[in-house]
């Protein structure tokens, strides 16, 4: 028999967690208190809601995903991001570009599926994600992008170690066929990316989380801008600056894909109150601030290694404050049985009156 | 060749799943009117399905220390406090005495009145000093109060009351997000129309957890996968009733097919209506709400969130197409954007 509490917690801690989290004790009615914890001050959107509950209990479980799915969200980006940008080098002849980008795809890819493997509850069946292949499920596409990608970009990256070899001998051929076998693979691994790189939105939006499903015209947009983002930032710091000049442009595209397409994000509703506000407001909040300063000094820098090296900095953290961001204000909105109950109970008086007229 | 409502919309489930001639959909009816909060299902539950123990612990919120639907908890009663009396009852305390004892002096010469079992609940006896404490009025100690309600807060401060008390349980949706978001085959549909996970499978991934817009669904901390109530599909594989609606004793809780239950449940609420209790509703039972219908439902006297039900859930992949059409329009858009930067001004 297994026990869910350990047998050393005090008789009582689960009371006195639950009752620290509710403001009346009859449960009744559940009204939030204005400004709760480091909020302070600030003026709510929407007027907070008076609604039924069941004493304050979430009606959701919150998502069981650690910071892993965070970290992936921003690794998963940097390497589709990168892989585009490896391409993008190795077609206008960029070679420093190119390695900068092959290697942060494979480091990327890499680090993608170390955190994935390890965010599972049994990390030695994760070969049970190639069972099945199922559209219904975001995760399985997702699982079958990645396993595309992956050798993908790491025969890439490989394919750069090729001066490394012989001039002759066995070893002298594979020099001389692994640049073209890099280059064929650079190119597939770039056609995929961009499905990895937006794929996690839908993965998010393709669940009850109130605050993810309904930023479902969103997401994909915030992702591919942040994972652009965030490539861009490691070539300005890692490329030589003679070739980051499509970086520059390419950072500007992304702070306009991200602010652009997820600007509707503060606009839908009661669930975008988490994206405005508390922590995970925060994050986003300086995620674009960070976009907007990175992509802005990015513009100016021209050739001077420490401003692209700044700007590079900027967009980086940009991306990963955006991720945490994001992915924090799901688990805010699941907890809370609020972003759950009213919208559904605006939905029906809304419902009613309409099949009334 | 996919159901037009594959998706979205009444449909039935098992053929969709590829059963051919498969038997009819079986599910729950639970009757909350007529529930007593004795728990006997989710003790079945336990027993029968060899779920662990959920910890031993007090909620302090009401007679239910269960707290939700767990990995744990495949069964979950709710037990609700209203200050409002029930349906067609006479209001509690109408015409009975009101007031605490005269004094503390009273209280404790009561206490010693009763015959001494050695075991009474109430005000200690021989301990005229305890007892004259005790009725000194409720003190909130993480437990509903000992004494009838009313008893410590006066005449003007009482109300009527009730309890509203309800078996909660998996709602084997027709469409069930945590089945068509499951990325290992793990969970799948059986031939009954029921939600079933194979623990064999499961890696724990979590996705099913973040799809159900019940909350049903868990992860089991120690274990690392995703549990739930199986409908005991080993038992109804034998033509056996699931353990919790044997266990039931006032058939709150009726399995059957879910066809027939849906009769029965008009009927029930029809006559609840007519006997003078107008809040009665059914829950989960429509084929056209957000998730097509629940394989098991509810009748309810209050509305769902009350009971910690979301009042009108919508199955999460009704919106999965236009996800992908928008992540499609989101990637072109990357894409289109890297060949415009590479493709400007060298410097």
């Amino acid at each position: 028999m297994t026990d869910e509490t350990p047998s050393n917690e005090p008789v009582g801690a689960r009371f006195r967690e639950f009752r620290a989290g509710l403001d009346r004790p009859d449960g009744k009615r559940h009204r939030r208190p204005r400004g709760r914890g480091g909020d302070g001050g600030e003026q709510l959107t929407v007027p907070p809601a008076d609604f039924a509950s069941y004493y304050g209990r979430p009606v959701l479980k919150p998502p069981v995903w650690k910071y892993d799915i965070a970290g992936y969200l921003f690794t998963g980006g940097l390497a589709a991001g990168s892989a585009l940008i490896g391409a993008g080098a190795q077609l206008t002849g960029r070679p420093g570009l190119r390695r900068v980008g092959r290697w942060t795809a494979l480091g990327g890819v890499a680090a993608s599926t170390y955190l994935l493997v390890h965010d599972l509850g049994r990390p030695a069946r994760f070969h049970h994600m190639l069972r099945v292949a199922k559209v219904t499920s975001p995760m399985s596409v997702g699982t079958w992008i990645l396993a595309a990608f992956g050798p993908l970009a790491g025969v890439a990256a490989v394919a750069e170690l090729a001066p490394l070899l012989p001039q002759h001998g066995v070893l002298g051929l594979a020099r001389r066929i692994a640049p073209p076998i890099g280059n064929v693979a650079g190119l597939a691994a770039a056609a995929t990316a961009p499905a990895l790189a937006t794929y996690t939105g839908v993965l998010l939006a393709d669940t009850a989380v109130p605050s993810w499903h309904d930023a479902y015209p969103s997401l994909p947009f915030v992702f591919a801008g942040s994972a652009l983002a965030a490539a861009s930032g490691v070539g300005l710091i890692a490329a030589p600056t003679a070739e980051t000049a499509p970086l520059r442009r390419l950072a500007l595209a992304a702070a306009a894909i991200e602010l652009g397409g997820g600007h509707r994000l503060e606009r839908q509703g009661l669930t975008s109150e988490p994206y405005t506000h508390g922590r995970s407001g925060r994050l986003v909040k300086a995620g674009r601030a960070l976009l907007a300063v990175g992509a802005a000094t990015a513009l100016v820098s021209g050739r001077s290694r420490v401003l692209s090296a700044i700007s590079g900095a900027a967009l980086v953290a940009s991306s990963i404050a955006t991720r945490f961001g994001v992915f924090e204000a799901g688990r805010v909105s699941a907890r809370d049985p609020k972003y759950t109950v009213v919208p559904q109970r605006e939905r029906l008086a809304e419902n009613r009156s309409t099949t009334r007229l | 060749m996919p159901h037009a409502n594959a998706l979205y919309g009444p449909l039935d489930p098992a053929p969709d799943a590829g059963y051919e001639n498969p038997p009819p959909r079986m599910g729950f009816f639970t009757d909350t009117s007529v529930c007593i909060g004795c728990k006997a299902c989710e003790v079945a539950c336990k027993e029968w399905n060899g779920v662990p123990e959920s910890g031993l612990d007090l909620l302090g919120m009401s007679y239910d220390n269960t707290g939700a639907l767990t990995a744990n908890s495949w069964r979950h009663v709710a037990f609700v406090e209203q200050p409002r009396s029930a349906g067609w009852a006479t209001p509690a305390f109408e015409e009975q005495p009101d007031g605490p004892s005269v004094s503390p002096l009273t209280a404790a010469v009561g206490a010693r009145t009763g015959t001494d079992t050695g075991t009474d609940p109430g005000l200690s006896p021989g301990s005229p000093a305890v007892a004259a404490r005790m009725s000194g009025g409720p003190e909130f100690l993480g437990m509903p109060g000992a004494q009838p309600p009313g008893r410590g807060s006066g005449a003007e401060g009482r109300t009527d009351f009730r309890w509203l008390m309800m078996s909660d349980v998996c709602k084997h949706c027709t469409h069930a997000a945590c089945l068509d978001v499951c990325p290992t085959g793990s969970l799948f549909r059986t031939e009954f129309g029921t939600v079933v996970v194979q623990e064999d499978i499961c890696n724990g991934c979590g996705y099913c957890i973040s799809a159900c817009p019940y909350g049903v669904i868990d992860q089991r901390k120690d274990d690392g996968r995703a549990w739930k109530c199986t409908l005991c599909y080993d038992r109804l594989g034998v033509g056996m009733t699931p353990a919790c609606a044997q266990a039931c004793p006032t058939e709150s809780i009726q399995y059957g097919e879910l066809d027939e239950l849906r009769e029965r449940a008009a009927a029930r609420v029809a006559k609840l209506h007519e006997r003078g209790v107008p809040e009665a509703r059914l829950y989960g039972h429509d084929p056209n709400d957000g998730v097509g219908g629940d394989g098991a439902f509810f009748l309810l006297l209050d509305e769902p969130e009350v009971y910690g039900l979301p009042p009108d859930p919508i199955v999460t992949t009704r919106d999965l197409p236009a996800m992908w059409k928008r992540a499609g329009l989101a990637a072109v858009t990357m894409a289109v954007a890297t060949a415009i930067a590479f493709l400007g001004r060298r410097r």
